[in-house]
């Protein structure tokens, strides 16, 4: 039987505040732990919270730059559970009131276009954070809790179960992040968990349209977990149910480790949160105006941008949205292209030997040997003839693995193209020399023999020949015994 | 007359003057407070050595005002005890509570820092988290009614009523979520205020209800009370249900008179559950507001008998919440012998907090419970909206609402602890009140079998004056106003 995947994605992004959502707490990554922290995010006794204006407004910015209708009147609840890392003992979250809800993305998977929905934007706060002496709280000797974290104002976003497969749902979360980054809400780093993900993943008989018991994935640290725990999970729910078994609503946790999902709990063992409004904070009315002006300050966005790459560049579709797409793609396009890069053959580059280059060494382009600098560099000199393509080639896999500049790895290695006439010549008549036959096969009129000899003598120029002057040359030399016959 | 008998105004005009000092003031309430909190158990703590260098300050800053220096705060140099659930930097703040035995908060109050010019004596007793209508309920030990040492003195400010009524300071705070300042005032012969919902900032109370309390001031006369209600509210933009709304003056409020005021008397709080006794003094202070100029009307109020059930569904469900930051983790008590951080936070749980907090923080939980929501909380909910509909309504034809405090005058200890149910019935009257945000004040009335009544005003929202004047007004008649009583405890032994 085939199956279909059907995935929902759930993201958390820590916004990038100045100070934390409830309190005047200072949101700095790294500092020493317990020293960002006062009475209100430590949820003492007698203290109230008080709304930070400045996440309100980053949330609301992620949710219209997702297409969100952002709503005029929302609120405040709390979440309730016991757990050493929430001080209040509930979370104050949004719960039926979300700041934005029924957006949308478009997305592009092997050329194809796909609309994915966004269920829903809302603001909360996010918890401390343990250190456990041990593996986990269960075994720990003893635990530590660093509350700095603790209050930070956090997004969550919520996809439609719209997404059909671990590629699909890559696509997704590379552009959602693109979309973050764009609007400057988050600096968006997975290792330093300021955006975390889980995934929702059932399956059902391809042509169905009843959704499928679902296993909440969590744990999952970063765009590849992401891919492999999906293609993991939809694998593992196929089996069961062609072994004639029954796949049950649970909670998962990713072992990126071992490259599996392990069970965590049941529908059963679920948390009741016991929602109810925040009787702390008043309820938050967002007018028309405050809206419009969010709005307006929201910069070029993916989509945005891709159109701009195909009208002024003449990228291709699928370049222009692969590009697009990753900020961090579109920060290497654009800074390659103010290094004097010509764009389109940048961008077929990236996406031809640098991706392949990346994806074989498993390197992020960020950190990326051949940055855009270089990049633009060897391509000038393959534009002003100076290397020939197959010596470009040779330079980038060169500069990937050990850095520095083209030029002068071109320079050093005396790998520059010989275009000299004279120098050419010489090569043309020793190849002419060594080679009777063919010589004689193309002055007698098979003019096809030339490709062989143009062959030899790349050859034996190490592949540095003009190749256009080096035919010239040769068609000459063999011309003129045309004559002589 | 000695000066622990003096009300608050009553010290200020003679700091002013230079006829008493605040250390003077000090040492009279000091050595009050020595010979007779063994028979009142009033407070949790006192603090002799920071009000001794408190009333110092306040003594120079008196005598630099006699000289032409800058005016203090009318209150500066006056003592005064607080609730032990309003938090003060260093001083040991317990909420009744062993779970928060040895807990010294790192912050002040925005009560406590707003009446930082006056002396703060110590924290007063109360049940424990608030949760309660006689102190017995404190973790410490019961309070002692004044009047008669073997009745309660009501709660769950009962301490702070205590004091008060004792003479050992002349205003004290305490906070009200169904009643927990009128109450005891009532059983107290004592003036009690709970202010209109976002009047006083909550900043550094220990919540309970956090839609439902509000702190207020206990003084023996309503002039006193206005003073200290005008020094304590405002906006503070710590606290975000806090109302930017102004404050105006009180103490002229109390002057005015009920002259054309429009007095509203509820029939369904002169129904079945009222001692006679108590109705008559009610209904002589009600005869008094009416030779006083006002028009009495009747009004109804057919949903009041649903306040008590929406209370305890309500205030309950935001107690579970608002309780579960204590589990041993970061402050207070913490049980030993516990395994891990699960055993470790149930022990805790199970042997910090006493049983009428146990019972409430279960009730609570099971009303937000995945399917009960609706049924409960919920339903809670409505029965807020349609009260203040009807309450709405008798606003129309009334300025003041009138009626008894509480159903009866202070009971005797241990005769309400077996049957949380009669209990919660002495605050039937009071809670209406915090459930729709409305302000209202318990007066003295008169006397029943030698223990106070009190007579309940409320009135709309932010109409704090409306209730001075009022109760200035049956003041009056009463002749109540600066009364402690005569003997303490030796009377009833």
């Amino acid at each position: 039987m085939s199956w279909e995947t059907v995935i929902g994605i759930e993201v958390h992004v820590e916004l990038s505040t100045e100070s934390k959502v409830f309190c005047g707490c200072r949101t700095k990554f790294g500092a020493d732990p317990n020293t960002q922290v006062c009475p209100v995010c430590l949820g003492m006794p007698g203290v109230l919270p008080v709304l930070n204006r400045k996440a309100v407004e980053y949330c609301m910015k992620a949710a219209l730059a997702l297409n969100c209708e952002v709503s005029g009147r929302t609120k405040f609840d709390r979440k309730n559970y016991f757990y050493p890392d929430l001080p209040k003992a509930y979370q104050i979250s949004q719960y039926d009131m979300p700041i934005g809800k029924n957006g949308w993305m478009d997305v592009e998977v092997d050329g194809k276009a796909k609309r994915i929905g966004i269920r829903r934007v809302h603001l909360e706060e996010e918890t401390g954070k343990l250190i456990h002496a041990g593996d986990d709280i269960t075994s720990a000797a003893s635990s530590m809790i660093d509350f700095n974290r603790c209050g930070i104002p956090l997004i969550e976003i919520v996809s439609e179960a719209d997404i059909r497969s671990a590629d699909e749902a890559r696509a997704y979360l590379v552009k959602l992040r693109s979309i973050l980054l764009a609007i400057g809400v988050s600096d968006c780093k997975m290792e330093e968990g300021s955006m975390r993900c889980e995934a929702n993943v059932s399956i059902r008989p391809e042509g169905s349209k009843e959704f499928g018991p679902l296993t909440e994935m969590k744990n999952i640290a970063s765009f590849k977990a992401v891919y492999k725990a999906i293609e993991y999970e939809s694998a593992r729910q196929a089996k069961v149910l062609e072994s004639g078994g029954e796949v049950r609503r649970q909670t998962r946790h990713w072992d990126d480790a071992k490259s599996e999902t392990v069970f965590m709990r049941s529908k059963e063992q679920a948390h009741d949160y016991r929602y109810f409004p925040e009787p702390d904070l008043v309820p938050l009315e967002i007018d028309r105006g405050w809206t419009e002006t969010v709005k307006a300050s929201i910069p070029e966005l993916p989509d945005q941008r891709k159109a701009r790459y195909m009208a002024d560049y003449g990228l291709a579709q699928r370049e222009a949205s692969l590009i697009s797409d990753d900020t961090d793609l579109s920060g290497y396009f654009e800074k390659g292209l103010e290094a004097g890069a010509e764009a389109k053959a940048l961008a077929n580059w990236m996406t031809g030997e640098l991706a392949a280059a990346l994806n074989a060494s498993g390197t992020e382009i960020a950190s990326s040997k051949v940055g855009p600098a270089q990049m633009a560099e060897l391509l000038g000199m393959v534009a002003g003839d100076e290397i020939s393509g197959k010596t470009a080639k040779d330079v980038f896999a060169e500069v990937f693995l050990k850095g520095g500049s083209p030029r002068k790895m071109v320079e050093a290695m005396g790998l520059g193209q010989i275009s000299g006439e004279e120098e050419l010549r010489k090569a043309a008549l020793a190849v002419i020399e060594a080679n009777p036959g063919p010589s004689a096969d193309y002055v007698s009129g098979k003019e096809n023999a030339i490709m062989f000899l143009m062959g030899q003598l790349m050859k034996a120029t190490k592949g540095r020949a003009n190749p256009k002057v080096a035919n010239q040359l040769l068609k000459q030399e063999l011309d003129g015994r045309k004559k002589n016959v | 007359m000695e000066l622990y008998e003096f009300g608050v105004g009553q010290l200020a005009e003679a700091f002013e003057k230079g006829a008493a000092s605040p250390s003077e003031a000090l040492s009279s309430v000091l050595e009050r407070i020595g010979e007779l909190e063994g028979e009142v158990h009033a407070f949790l703590l006192t603090d002799e050595e920071g009000a001794r260098k408190k009333a110092k300050e306040a003594d120079g800053l008196w005598a630099a005002a006699r000289k032409g220096g800058a005016r203090p705060a009318p209150l500066a140099g006056v003592p005064y005890v607080l609730k032990d659930n309003i938090c003060t930097n260093g001083i040991r703040t317990t909420c009744g509570s062993k779970m928060l035995e040895g807990f010294v908060p790192p912050y002040d109050a925005t009560v406590a820092g707003k009446l930082s010019g006056s002396v703060l004596l110590g924290k007063s007793n109360m049940d424990e988290f608030a949760m309660g209508s006689s102190t017995e309920n404190s973790a410490f030990g019961p309070t002692r009614n004044p009047w008669d040492t073997k009745a309660v003195p009501g709660g769950s400010s009962g301490g702070s009523a205590a004091c008060v009524s004792a003479g050992f300071a002349p205003f004290a705070l305490g906070s009200d979520t169904g009643g927990s300042i009128r109450q005891p005032a009532s059983l107290c012969g004592v003036v009690g205020l709970k202010p209109t919902y976002g009047r006083v900032s909550r900043y550094g109370l220990v919540a309970f209800g956090s839609s439902l309390d509000q702190i207020g001031p206990f003084a023996r006369s309503v002039e006193d009370a206005a003073l200290v209600f005008e020094a304590i509210s405002g906006h503070d933009p710590k606290d975000s249900t806090s109302s930017p709304r102004p404050v105006p003056d009180m103490r002229k409020a109390c002057k005015k008179g009920v002259k054309g005021m429009r007095i509203g008397l509820p029939r369904e709080y002169f129904a079945e559950g009222l001692d006679p006794e108590v109705k008559d003094l009610v209904m002589g202070a009600v005869e008094e507001l009416s030779a006083g100029g006002a028009e009495i009307v009747e009004v109804s109020l057919p949903s009041s008998m649903y306040g008590l059930a929406a209370y305890y569904l309500a205030a309950t469900a935001e107690a579970s919440s608002n309780l579960a930051r204590f589990d041993g983790i970061r402050y207070g008590f913490r049980a030993p012998g516990a395994k891990d951080v699960v055993s470790a936070m149930k022990k805790t749980r199970s042997h910090g907090f006493g049983d009428e907090v146990k019972r409430r923080i279960m009730l609570g939980t099971y009303v937000l419970s995945a399917g009960y929501y609706e049924a409960y909380y919920n339903k809670a909910l409505k029965v807020r909206r349609v009260l203040k509909e009807e309450f709405d309504e008798a606003f129309g034809k009334c300025d003041a609402i009138a009626g008894p405090t509480t159903p009866e005058v202070a009971f005797r200890f241990g005769e309400r602890t077996e049957h949380p149910l009669s209990m919660y019935m002495s605050d039937i009257y009071t809670i209406t009140a915090n459930l729709i945000g409305i302000p209202a004040i318990s007066v003295p009335c008169g006397l029943s079998k030698g223990l106070p009544v009190g007579l309940q005003l409320a009135a709309r929202a932010f109409d704090e004056e409306t209730l001075f004047a009022a109760a200035a007004e049956v003041e009056r008649g009463a002749g109540f106003a600066g009364r402690i009583p005569g003997r303490i405890g030796g009377a009833s032994r």
